[in-house]
């Protein structure tokens, strides 16, 4: 038996299919992924993602101490209830994990970090915080929606009574406390939404109320779905200790500038950037029937090879899209390796769909 | 979904009904789409093809995951279902009608009898979800 968010049993009751996520047993679909995704980009759904760990420092050198922890700048952060994308590095440059930062206030920011990666990333933050006076509380007291879709803040707004219109004023990349509640305006699927941090022991209510509002309960295979037409990275299939975020598309979160910042894994980023010749981290898009899918082959001619890191069939775009590392003199087009069969696809930018359409280079060809 | 009685089935989740002219159509079970969940690609065996028993002959891939279909029996391809290629959602709205895969002229009739029938096919799906 794997561990159980406090929204297990609403989970069981709605005849979600649990699978196994990090070790913990989580719904990947309650029906049909697809018409979950679709509700997401259409109208709102909602993930229980309490599996993921909101940890908090505190201290007066909070700040001091994630400019050095984070690869992004938290100096970035000047409002209140700001957040920040930001990769945490090893020396050798590879990410131990990414996460959300929230600026609560001088002495205090939240982070949000992955399910799988908690154990090592509270230890690693916890030893480098001994030094800045920094306290790491893991806030397992709380649990965590995420609310998603065009109409999703709306819907939930309802049930936030005297603090809805307030809430509803919280800008994008930014959380704000309400009660009870943190309600921040992020999340992993490309559309407009909440994740909404919450007491446990009050998530089953709080659930089932966003049942009653019309917010459809979505699972992880629609998450996954939905995260990847929007570009956005998993850790583990996209990025791990292994690889930089400099080959994970992950260079707009790493903050060079101002050059005296020293964080971990600075040096290292340095010399790869020295170096020179980084593979680069693409979309791709499957020009013929088949499904795309993690660690098949990229085949880019004379520039080399590369793998798939993640691939998935597009709900929204009806065909199968991914994300590869490939050589750094990939041109426009490759071939993928599935099953002994070599079909081309188009290399993207990411992301693939935003806001319920599709974007970018994928939104340039339709 | 009732397994219909008339099929023979492998414990891997693929049925084979016997026809009037002697050749055995294939697919995959109810509790099989099921746990695939929504199917978005089927690579079918083209038709010519000789197959042996529980070979791989055909892929089904949800948005999930990718998984083979292995062939009951042994013989030669006569005929795919080309609808599969634009609507492979049919295997999940009618597994054991509109959803079938392949129809395969046997080689070896006594394959068919080996298989399982319905009731031990519940028996192993019953055995799966204990």
């Amino acid at each position: 038996m794997g561990l159980r968010t406090p929204l297990y049993d609403s989970h069981v009751a709605a005849n979600a299919r649990m699978v196994d996520f990090g070790g913990w047993d989580m719904p990947v679909n309650y029906g049909s992924q697809i018409e979950e995704h679709h509700i997401v980009r259409r109208d709102a759904g909602m993930f229980d993602v309490s599996h993921m760990c909101v940890v908090d420092l505190a201290g007066r050198r909070t700040r001091e101490f994630l400019r050095h922890l984070l690869a992004n700048d938290v100096a970035k952060l000047k409002v209140p209830g700001k957040a920040l994308y930001s990769c945490m590095l090893n020396e050798a440059g590879g990410v131990i994990d990414d996460l959300i930062v929230y600026f609560l206030s001088e002495s205090a920011f939240r982070l949000v970090v992955n399910a799988g990666t908690r154990d090592k990333d509270i230890a690693w933050i916890t030893t480098h915080a001994q030094s800045y006076g920094v306290s790491v509380t893991p806030r397992t007291d709380l649990a965590m929606i995420a609310v998603q879709g065009p109409n999703a803040r709306t819907k939930a707004a309802t049930l936030l009574g005297d603090y809805a219109a307030a809430a509803l004023q919280v800008p994008t990349f930014a959380g704000a406390a309400f009660g009870r509640y943190f309600v921040a305006r992020t999340g992993y699927t490309g559309e407009d939404g909440w994740e909404i941090m919450l007491p446990a022991t009050e998530a089953p209510g709080f659930w089932q109320r966003l049942v009653d509002a019309g917010v459809a309960p979505c699972g992880l295979g629609a998450r996954d779905t939905l995260r990847l037409e929007a570009g956005m990275n998993l850790y583990g299939n996209d990025m791990d200790e292994g690889v930089s975020p400099l080959e994970s598309g992950l260079t707009w979160t790493v903050a060079f500038e101002p050059l005296e910042r020293s964080f971990i894994g600075r040096a290292a980023l340095e010399a790869q950037r020295a170096h020179g010749n980084l593979r680069r981290f693409v979309g791709l898009v499957l020009e013929e029937r088949g499904v795309l899918r993690g660690h098949q082959k990229v085949i880019a001619g004379a520039a080399g090879e590369g793998e798939l890191t993640s691939g998935t069939f597009s709900p929204t775009l009806e065909r199968s899209i991914g994300f590869a590392r490939v050589p750094a003199a990939t041109g426009d087009t490759v071939q993928v390796d599935i099953r002994g069969k070599l079909l081309p696809a188009r290399v993207v930018k990411l992301s693939f769909v935003r806001n319920g359409k599709p974007s970018g280079d994928v939104a340039a060809a339709h | 979904m009732t397994t219909p009685a008339n099929l023979k089935f492998l414990k891997s989740h693929e049925w084979a009904r016997t026809e009037s002219d002697g050749t055995v159509t294939i697919g995959i079970s109810d509790h099989a789409q099921n746990a695939l969940g929504d199917l978005v690609f089927v690579d079918v065996p083209e038709v010519g093809k000789t197959l042996k028993s529980g070979e791989a002959c055909a892929v089904v891939e949800s948005v999930k995951a990718a998984s083979d279909v292995y062939s009951p029996v042994s013989g030669e391809v006569v005929a795919n279902n080309d609808a599969l290629s634009a609507t492979p959602e049919l295997i999940n709205t009618d597994p054991y009608g509109a959803g079938w895969i392949a129809r395969i002229r046997p080689t070896n009739a006594a394959e068919i009898a080996q298989l399982l029938d319905a009731a031990a096919y519940d028996q192993v799906v019953a055995a799966e979800a204990h």
